[in-house]
């Protein structure tokens, strides 16, 4: 019974979770094959290995030319639970062995742009890299597999995860957009090749990089998937200034940017050409968080922490902020799109985010006069050289600490010296830092919040081993109703009873694309369906 | 002239060691390194150990002096090494880059040489006049206003007015396309650039030239070439022109030279892959052999644009041979 509530509350949340646009028409349309899609890229991926890199930079324009165990739903992206097999045979298995063991079987009729056919092999190579590295070998998600016992290969069309508890978490992490097939034979030879070489089984085969400039991919005759890709190439344009991101879609140089455009953009864009523009919006799997630097007085004291957050207006700044910014849904510390995420009800309990504005800023007062905070002294925030949303919400916090008497001036630098300072520096009171993920997984995504000696990620200099507690018992049952219980608990101690770190609010994607881009649906996250296998252009 | 040409050669030397010096120094003076920006740039979870193999990969765990050895012994055999953000060879990674900012610098050049040239000419000889004024207002203008929001509005212009003219918007291509592929999709692009930067370039040249040609115009050697009776035409040609074109020319060697590296801003409006992105795409990510190779290939332009304008100025000058 409690499975089928669940369910049914996936459903809602999944259909609630946003996806307007014209997804529905394209489903309705008969493709085309043909064309060439141009997209403009912010940025430039620093290596070509998806296993050791976390940016969508990477993603963009290079994820088409691989493929993955499984994947997002590329029909149902907004879901953040429907997954479907991609090199595995029929539908994503279900756990046995008290919920511990999954059994995968591999097409037979996959294989890499160089020829050689895939195998179980590939696969465990693949992951035996991501989960277990030599040591010294950097895997960006090694920690998303820490329930996993081992991986076999029984057979060359049978891969096997044996976990070391049940967890909810293992599927979503196994469908992460950057787990990338490789080829055992190129691993076993040289384990950095991927690093600087490409060579997936993906819809599309890399056809050219020109540094700095573009990544083009052509049509694989041979891709698995049978009348797939519809396209018959792609070229992944790098461009860095958004305005020119914007004229390149308006000048149709491009036809899409799959990043995320604020407002004003998106206005500009159907003011100038009409119907000639389809916007899609979700739901952002990222946010904005206050790194409080818990070594430097006043902050040790939960109470002037807790006054940090009582005087932000987090309902009021999402209806002001998300006019201009890219930011705009109200939520805890999981994506608010989630099963797991805190409803509106629950999130009013919390410190910071009380109904009662008045209420909530006359106790940051008092919390910051029983404190002994001085307010004649100038605080320090730290923040990143961007304008969306980093210099534009850290303006806003500026003005809403203000409001209970704490004078903030704003440091802004480039990515270098901002991570400088936020690890290492630490001359900061607050910091922002962000949480980007790719595939919703709040079991993993919150571990940013346990004590800074066990995340990788936690900048705060804290330790809380309450929170910890609760982290590790949310993480080994596979009862999604106690992970709600759990991650309530967590949620209220992180949040607000222990004040340990903030959110300020969770971004909001805005895709205006040329509207003859059609099977491309909207996603919770940029690093999520990007295969490009089932775009076509209606040309 | 030989000897003296050789000297200067030989004199680049100790430049070039002082600007590396300069640019090790300052590069390891900026915040973070390359590894962590990798790693922690994306939020995503790594631990120190992967941080300090990377350091050890990349050589920034070796002491300063190793490392400035490294860099100083890679500059003398002309190996710069791979770049520390994408692990690629430098000297790929350049390549095209340096051949589409060659382009633009040499396109605007031209467009600043044709302007300024007569422009400045005209407004000396037609000094205070209208002709005069309009040339002065017209040079002001294109100092004042920077080459990047020059190349917004062209942009903007283009979109708009397509628009309205032929109901599709047109911008200029933005990726780059070597002339000898397709001349058309190479010139749709540089020329809007061009002109953005050519324009400011032309202004500082006109306002030399002018002053220059002013100058000369009041030297004994014209009104002695008008008392013989030459005619207008040649007096400005052949005697004044050629004599005012010193300091322009030094202006335009600069100019010419700064425009290989430093269209940092104009390259993003364009979305053009010039070497001007790429010095601050690579000290963004603390890419240090990066900067480092660009730092000195820029050094080294500017040295050799230096060594031509003086040995124009020999062969504009009789007076400036050097012995």
């Amino acid at each position: 019974m409690k499975g089928i509530q669940v369910k049914a509350l996936c459903a809602i949340v999944a259909g609630v979770a946003i996806g307007i646009g014209a997804s529905g028409q394209a489903s309705a349309e008969t493709p085309k094959h043909g064309g060439i899609l141009k997209y403009v890229v912010p940025d430039e991926p620093p290596s070509f290995d998806g296993h050791i890199e976390t940016t969508f930079a990477l993603i963009h324009p290079v994820r088409p030319f691989y493929s993955v165990l499984i994947k997002v739903n590329p029909e149902n992206p907004s879901s953040t639970t429907d997954f479907v097999c991609d090199v595995c045979v029929g539908k994503v298995p279900e756990a046995t062995d008290g919920g511990k063991l999954y059994t995968f079987k591999i097409r037979d009729d996959v294989k890499f742009h160089s020829g050689e056919k895939m195998t179980a092999q590939d696969v465990l190579a693949t992951y035996q890299k991501i989960i277990f590295p030599p040591a010294g070998e950097p895997s960006a998600r090694k920690a998303f597999f820490s329930m996993v016992e081992s991986v076999t290969a029984p057979d060359d069309h049978t891969v096997v995860f044996k976990l070391k508890y049940p967890s909810g978490a293992f599927i979503p992490a196994l469908a992460v957009p950057f787990n990338w097939i490789y080829q055992k034979a190129k691993l076993d030879k040289d384990i950095h090749w991927y690093e600087t070489h490409i060579d997936g089984s993906g819809a599309f085969i890399f056809e050219k990089r020109e540094a700095g400039a573009y990544i083009s991919g052509k049509r694989d005759p041979d891709y698995y998937i049978k009348g797939r890709p519809y396209l018959d190439g792609f070229q992944a344009i790098f461009a860095k200034k958004e305005s020119l991101r914007v004229q390149a879609i308006r000048g149709d140089r491009a036809a899409i940017e799959f990043r995320g455009f604020p407002p004003k953009s998106r206005d500009d864009l159907v003011a100038a050409l009409g119907d000639k523009i389809t916007v899609e919006e979700s739901d952002w799997n990222c946010v904005l968080i206050m790194t409080v630097n818990h070594k430097k007085k006043p902050w040790d004291d939960v109470r002037a922490r807790r006054a940090l957050t009582l005087a932000v207006d987090r309902w009021g700044g999402s209806k002001y902020l998300s006019r201009i910014a890219i930011v705009k849904t109200v939520g805890g510390i999981v994506f608010p799109g989630s099963p797991l995420a805190a409803t509106k009800e629950e999130l009013q309990q919390l410190a910071g985010y009380w109904p009662d504005l008045k209420k909530s800023r006359t106790e940051a007062r008092r919390l910051l006069k029983e404190a002994g905070v001085d307010l004649s002294k100038t605080y320090y925030l730290n923040n990143r050289a961007v304008d969306q949303p980093y210099k534009i919400v850290g303006t806003w916090l500026l003005d809403q600490w203000k409001q209970v008497g704490l004078k903030f001036d704003q440091h802004v630098f480039p990515t270098g010296p901002f991570y400088a300072q936020l690890r290492k520096k630490k001359d900061y009171d607050v910091s922002m830092d962000f949480n980007c993920q790719s595939v919703v997984n709040p079991l993993v995504d919150v571990s940013k919040f346990i004590s800074d000696d066990r995340a990788g990620n936690n900048y705060g200099s804290y330790q809380d081993r309450e929170v910890d507690a609760l982290f590790d018992k949310m993480n080994r049952t596979a009862d999604p109703a106690e992970q709600r219980k759990y991650m309530r608990e967590m949620e209220k101690l992180t949040l607000d009873t222990h004040a340990n770190a903030f959110i300020t609010l969770w971004w909001y994607r805005i895709i205006p694309h040329r509207s003859y881009v059609k099977g491309w649906k909207i996603s919770p996250s940029h690093y999520l369906n990007q295969s490009l296998d089932n775009v076509w252009l209606d040309q | 002239m030989y000897r003296y040409i050789l000297k200067r050669l030989l004199l680049m030397i100790p430049t070039l060691f002082g600007a590396a010096v300069l640019v090790f120094t300052l590069l390891r003076l900026i915040p973070g390194d390359t590894c962590e920006l990798r790693l922690a740039g994306s939020g995503g979870y790594f631990d120190q150990s992967a941080l300090d193999i990377c350091r050890h990969e990349m050589g920034i765990d070796q002491p300063k002096l190793v490392q400035f050895w490294h860099f100083i012994w890679g500059i003398v055999r002309f190996d710069f090494g791979k770049s520390m953000w994408t692990g690629q060879p430098i000297v790929s990674e350049m390549a095209m880059r340096f051949q589409l900012s060659m382009e633009i610098a040499i396109v605007a050049t031209i467009v600043a040489i044709v302007v300024a040239v007569p422009l400045g000419t005209i407004s000396a000889v037609k000094q205070n006049t209208w002709i005069d004024y309009m040339v002065r207002a017209i040079s002001i203008a294109g100092i004042a206003m920077p080459s990047f929001w020059l190349g917004i509005l062209i942009i903007l212009g283009l979109l708009i007015g397509t628009q309205y003219f032929l109901g599709t918007p047109w911008m200029p291509p933005i990726t780059y396309t070597p002339i000898w592929v397709d001349p058309m999709k190479n010139l749709a692009l540089i020329v809007w650039p061009a002109i953005a930067t050519g324009y400011r370039y032309s202004a500082v040249a006109t306002r030399m030239t002018r002053s220059a040609m002013l100058e000369v115009l009041r030297e004994d050697y014209v009104r002695t070439a008008r008392a013989k009776g030459l005619f207008e035409k040649l007096i400005i040609r052949r005697h004044a022109l050629k004599n005012a074109m010193l300091p322009v020319i030094t202006v335009i060697g600069i100019e010419f030279a700064f425009l290989i590296g430093g269209l940092v801003v104009t390259e993003q409006v364009f979305n053009l892959n010039g070497l001007g992105k790429l010095f601050v795409e690579s000290v963004t990510n603390n890419d240090y052999s990066m900067t480092q190779a660009l730092v000195m290939l820029v050094v080294m332009i500017f040295l050799f644009v230096n060594l031509l304008v003086d040995i124009l100025y020999a062969w504009l000058d009789p007076r400036i041979r050097y012995r």
